[in-house]
């Protein structure tokens, strides 16, 4: 017994030590940022998914032919310069020389080609990245021809997410194409990486953490003063706020609106707020004849432009931004953010009037039922509660504003994964719904096509797929397919404003606002926090 | 003893079977798994494409024979979201949900226990009033509020241990443990407690309410007479009877440990099965959610049926009965 004890005391005492030195290894001069995000890191593999962090964590790895900078702007990326030829038919990029993959494989115009070709292939989710089927022609080792249909102005708009594989890694770990959903194994480029960017990933524990360790060989002008930088994802938002005060970790992402305050007041960490570029909204079903969850029988109120813009005029914006948002949303007139398209200032909110809402229901033929307090008719609100920043609460809010206009809104706040799949295509099966949008594309067009062109009732075609309620103007249809392929800008950007303010006077949406970005910093970090939340690495500095 | 035992194997798959049912009938209320994993981009038609590709237009009845079919041979198909095998990523994940089991287990006993026959031994004393009062927290509180409690306590306010993770893990290949460096013991210090500090008010209030019966009973009071020392009387007659309504809790409570890990994993950010199981809910990940679910069933089944083999060691008279039957 007494023996089996001392072999006991024994052995934790080396694992002790073992773990003592083990600890303090790594733990010299390094600067380590220590980053926790709410979601995890499900894929390396930078066509695997197009959703916002996971292409913003790829991007410290992986590099575009473009980049945009702190502000936004397209700046040039692996392709030092382009120009655009043939009356729009053709553009040529020269590509960066000397620039190497982490594994110390050339970048050349093969790559490029290949990259193009990956990008469209079967299970890619970012083919929407070269629409139009453009031809990649190499023409010689650092320039690529990339030949179009019709002129685009916007070719390289999301390019700066379009990364670059290398051909020869990519080829020999037989990762040619994405893996398809039910493949029965990980692509090779879904667990590991090799870009160009200025960071590579050392380590990838799904759900656990991902190493990122500086890229001593990067093209680019350095501007951060990191060596490494460690991944977690951190689920519950109360732990992660913890993990921030406790300065177990540097940046969480992102701080519940509740917290603010809090972490403000704390001695070593504060909130960086900033304007997204994500627009949340509400809207109707003006396609069927008759409302899906709604007490008006053989109708559909929803087509009466009166009943649309009484709806509108009924939510108190400020109300929602100053107590549901705590002031931390932008009011919006429109579905796309001013930072993407700026013109779009010109469009002004209709006023927040309750008697003008009273009014237009009134001489839509919907009176209050059974005195001044009546109501005057029922419908299903749906809401997702767990997608956008505070979602559920706005969608109460808007519930107890319209009951002061009569309209008696039955609220469905459902997770997220129930709420698509009832709202979104093919059944789109709800009467009145909350959803947010970001162009994926950075450009207005994609609101067109995605938002407000006419859609099957299936949303198949790929016009109109997230137009859940079925707004439908001809002129926005024609001016969709106008806008494609309009070479000027200002002829363009003219049509794209013309599309909106005639959503604006028809009411297809209620626009809400931009909610802002809310991330955590420890009080030695400095960072850039771009409108598109994207987690960017090479920017921050750590004291 | 063999017939019992097989009786039981056959009970288990019956189980098995029921909650593998009722889990698949239930996943097709969650939503849909192809918007989690597609964009904004995927039309319509690509994504109707996945979900065919996927079986999921199949009839309910057709996809359940499939994943029966499949895991009968252990293939419990691949993640929705990063395209992992099931099998793996559970594998990855079991020993960090049955480390944390594990430790929990053992607070719970090793606190539990000695509390209560302390407060049975002397139900007045100040320091049995106060664990009354403690256990009662124990019992009442959400375990969600209690680690958030525990996190900011130990972790914001005096920075004494982390708030998350599993750090200092060794992998030894087929298990990874943090048991072996002070940092894996420190990580796992709180999340134990949390998920522990509810099954430590149980026994404890059990060993006590037992205890305090025991003490009344006349074989306690003959050795009492025959003047053997109080520690004698406390320890080895009556302790250990009331053991063997502790041993049932245990062991059905270590089924609830690792079942009610999830809401302390997710606070702790612990990287065990509940955490991934509840990401694959908000995900519809099905394949992680009907694997979870049938191994939770299983060491459910498999713990009742080792408690209850337990017994017959303990209890003779069970032992005896058992072969009359």
């Amino acid at each position: 017994m007494i023996s089996k004890r001392r072999l006991f005391a024994f052995a934790a005492g080396v694992a002790l030590v073992a773990g003592a030195c083990l600890g303090a290894a790594p733990a010299s001069a390094q600067q380590t940022l220590r980053w926790a995000f709410q979601g995890n890191l499900n894929t390396l593999d930078p066509y695997g998914i197009n959703e916002t962090t996971t292409l913003g964590l790829q991007g410290n790895v992986y590099e575009g032919l473009t980049k945009r900078d702190k502000e936004l702007k397209i700046i040039p990326g692996l392709a030092e310069r382009w120009e655009v030829l043939d009356n729009g038919l053709r553009w040529r990029f020269y590509l960066r020389k000397g620039v190497k993959f982490h594994n110390g494989n050339d970048f050349n115009a093969d790559d490029v080609v290949f990259s193009a070709q990956r990008v469209v292939a079967n299970n890619s989710q970012l083919t929407s990245r070269l629409s139009g089927d453009p031809e990649f022609v190499k023409v010689d080792d650092f320039t690529v021809d990339v030949k179009l249909k019709s002129p685009n102005p916007i070719l390289h708009y999301a390019w700066d997410t379009w990364y670059i594989m290398d051909k020869e890694w990519t080829e020999a770990n037989n990762a040619q194409i994405p893996p398809a959903p039910q493949a029965t194994t990980p692509g090779f480029a879904t667990i590991n990486t090799n870009g160009t960017g200025p960071f590579r990933v050392t380590e990838h524990q799904l759900g656990v953490r991902t190493v990122f360790e500086k890229n001593p060989n990067w093209w680019g002008k350095v501007e951060h003063n990191l060596d490494r930088v460690i991944f977690t994802p951190i689920t519950s938002a109360p732990t992660r706020v913890a993990a921030l005060l406790s300065g177990e970790v540097d940046v969480i992402d992102p701080v519940p609106l509740q917290d603010v305050p809090r972490i403000n007041a704390s001695a070593n960490a504060r909130v960086l707020e900033g304007p997204e570029v994500r627009t949340i909204y509400l809207s109707f079903d003006q396609m069927r004849p008759e409302l899906t969850a709604s007490s008006v029988k053989g109708k559909n109120p929803f087509k009466d432009v009166r009943v649309r813009k009484a709806f509108y005029q009924a939510v108190d914006i400020e109300a929602i931004r100053r107590q549901v948002m705590r002031g931390a949303a932008v009011p919006a007139a429109s579905l796309i953010s001013p930072l993407f398209f700026p013109q779009i200032s010109e469009i002004k909110r209709h006023p927040f009037d309750l008697a003008a809402a009273n009014k237009l229901l009134d001489d839509a033929g919907y009176p209050r039922v059974g005195g001044a307090d009546g109501v005057r008719f029922e419908v299903d609100l749906d809401c997702p509660n767990d997608r956008y920043v505070n979602d559920g609460p706005i969608c109460q809010a808007v519930t107890a504003m319209l009951a002061r206009v009569g309209i008696k809104i039955n609220l469905q706040a459902v997770p997220r994964a129930a709420f698509f799949a009832k709202i979104n295509s093919p059944i789109y099966n709800t009467p009145f719904y909350l959803l947010g949008w970001t162009p994926g594309t950075g450009d207005a067009h994609n609101v067109l096509i995605d938002l407000m062109h006419t859609r099957k009732p299936d949303g198949s075609g790929g016009r109109g797929q997230f137009n859940n309620g079925g707004y439908s103007n001809a002129r926005v249809d024609a001016l969709t397919d106008l806008v494609l392929v309009e070479g000027d800008i200002a002829k363009r950007d003219a049509m794209i404003l013309e599309a909106f303010k005639l959503l604006h006077e028809d009411v297809g949406y209620i626009p809400l606002h931009q909610q802002a970005l809310a991330w955590g910093t420890g009080k030695n970090v400095e960072l850039v926090q771009r409108a598109d939340n994207q987690p960017l690495f090479y920017w921050v500095t750590k004291k | 003893m063999l017939a019992f035992i097989l009786r039981r194997i056959g009970q288990a798959i019956l189980v098995l079977l029921t909650v593998a049912l009722i889990s698949f009938s239930l996943f097709r209320f969650v939503g849909d798994p192809t918007q989690q994993m597609t964009s904004q981009d995927t039309t319509l038609e690509e994504r109707l494409q996945i979900r065919k590709n996927l079986g999921l237009d199949d009839p309910v009845v057709v996809q359940f024979a499939r994943f029966i079919g499949n895991a009968a041979r252990f293939d419990f198909g691949v993640s929705y979201q990063n395209r992992q095998p099931v099998a793996k990523l559970i594998g990855d994940r079991f020993p960090a949900t049955m480390e944390l089991a594990f430790a929990s287990a053992m607070f719970a006993l090793l606190v539990g226990i000695p509390m209560g026959v302390y407060a049975g031994l002397k139900p007045n004393s100040w320091l049995a009033r106060l664990f009354q009062t403690v256990s009662l927290v124990g019992i009442s509180l959400p375990t969600f509020l209690i680690g958030i409690l525990l996190i900011f306590i130990f972790s914001v306010s005096f920075g004494l241990l982390p708030s998350f993770g599993r750090q200092g893990v060794i992998n030894l290949g087929f298990w990874s443990t943090g048991f072996l460096t002070w940092e894996g013991i420190r990580s796992l210090i709180l999340p134990s407690i949390t998920l522990g500090l509810f099954q430590m008010t149980l026994i404890m209030r059990l060993v006590r309410s037992e205890m305090m019966e025991v003490l009344r009973t006349d074989y306690v009071k003959f050795a009492k007479a025959r003047g053997l020392t109080p520690r004698a009387v406390n320890y080895r007659h009556a302790l250990k009877n009331t053991l063997i309504p502790v041993i049932t809790i245990t062991g059905l409570q270590l089924g609830s440990i690792i079942a009610f890990a999830i809401i302390t994993e997710t606070v702790f950010q612990w990287p065990g099965m509940g955490l991934m199981f509840l990401q694959a809910v908000q995900t519809v990940d099905i394949p992680i959610m009907s694997a979870y679910l049938l191994l939770v069933a299983t060491l459910f089944v498999l713990i009742n049926l080792i408690v209850d083999l337990l017994y017959a060691l303990v209890d003779p008279r069970i032992r005896l009965s058992g072969k009359a039957a």
